[in-house]
């Protein structure tokens, strides 16, 4: 079934290079394009300079964190409540990255810092979906990916502060949906390249649930957090049960 | 072109509490192995974090429950044509003119 995981195509015989990273990329690239030019457009709205935007994109280096940023840094926040906030918004990456490093284990210490310091929920789905039928993965594959992203969300975030004040309305191309789809595209990958379909449902269904009543009562970003944690040992007790 | 200096210590303030969930499993777990439950919980974390995120695109807008109407008529293209080709590129490229579409329609029916 590897054969047809992916749109583009792979080579039969260790296909795990840095190429191949970048190539597994590209289809994320209009997702995170149109939320780089919103940051972008929504950065400069903010008061920022270009050589702030980015510094910050190629810095921080994450979506959701520069949009608050900005709005924050513009509304008089003190530094303490933003760098707070953004924390707790990040935190999720903290299971992300648990999930993938013990795949990279057999690198050295350097390389696991260098490819943990880019991950985002993108190279995340990515790479997780990849990584799920492996016992090791490949560092220059993930760096691969990682470094077109990276790229990739830099220019973005430029494109909006420069050319922002042209495109009106975005959402009339349905452009700001290229994000939820992508994030649509990731699960469904996932779900099918495993054998747990009934399992997965109900974690899937948990996190739903958890996220929507966390963004609610607490926050958007603890909502993503205490879903996974909530969802995840859902899942471990259901496979018990089973 | 100019930094601001007040604007730098926020970044690199906001940029170390970033780096740091990010990198620390990478550090951690690349020198001691997890237990057997660990693996098996981290195992679901994938699943959970796209739905959690999904969720939240789809049904969340500025902190209260209201699911976008045309963000559940794009979202089932998308779903299908991801579970039918299995890429992620006609994925994305489907959901964006379904939303396209859903809004037109939505803004020219009565």
């Amino acid at each position: 079934m590897s054969g047809k995981r992916w749109s583009l195509e792979r080579p039969v015989n260790g296909g795990e290079n840095f190429l191949q990273g970048v190539k597994d990329c590209l289809p994320t690239v209009l997702g995170y394009l149109s939320i780089g030019f919103a940051a972008g457009v929504v950065e400069k709205t903010a008061g920022m300079s270009i050589a702030e935007i980015i510094l910050m994109s190629a810095v921080l280096y994450a979506g959701s964190a520069q949009f608050i940023f900005a709005a924050m840094l513009a509304a008089g926040n003190p530094a303490i409540s933003i760098i707070f906030t953004i924390f707790f918004v990040n935190l999720r990456h903290l299971l992300m990255s648990a999930a993938i490093a013990p795949y990279f284990r057999h690198l050295p210490v350097w390389k696991n810092v260098l490819l943990g310091s880019q991950l985002t929920d993108e190279t995340f789905g990515v790479a997780i979906a990849q990584l799920s039928e492996k016992v090791k993965g490949s560092g220059k594959w993930m760096f691969g990916l990682n470094l077109t992203a990276y790229l990739n969300w830099v220019l973005a975030n430029v494109a909006g502060a420069v050319f922002g004040q042209w495109i009106t309305s975005p959402e009339k191309l349905g452009l700001d949906f290229a994000l939820s789809a992508m994030f649509i595209g990731l699960f469904t990958m996932q779900w099918l390249a495993r054998s747990k379909v009934g399992a997965d449902l109900i974690v899937a269904a948990s996190a739903v649930a958890a996220s929507v009543i966390g963004a609610v009562f607490v926050s958007e970003s603890v909502g993503v957090f205490i879903a996974i944690i909530i969802a995840a040992s859902i899942g471990v007790w259901v496979e018990k049960w089973k | 072109m100019e930094v601001r200096w007040q604007f730098l210590w926020v970044l690199i303030g906001a940029s170390i509490v970033t780096l740091i969930p990010r990198v620390l499993p990478f550090i951690v777990l690349s020198r001691i192995r997890l237990p057997d439950w660990g693996l098996r919980w981290l195992n679901h974390v994938p699943i959970a974090v796209m739905s959690a995120l999904i969720a939240q695109e789809l049904l969340v807008t500025d902190g209260s429950f209201s699911p976008s109407p045309e963000g559940m008529i794009a979202a089932l293209p998308a779903f299908a044509v991801a579970y039918k080709t299995r890429s992620l590129l006609a994925t994305v490229v489907t959901g964006v003119v379904a939303m396209m579409l859903a809004r037109y329609a939505l803004a020219v029916l009565p």
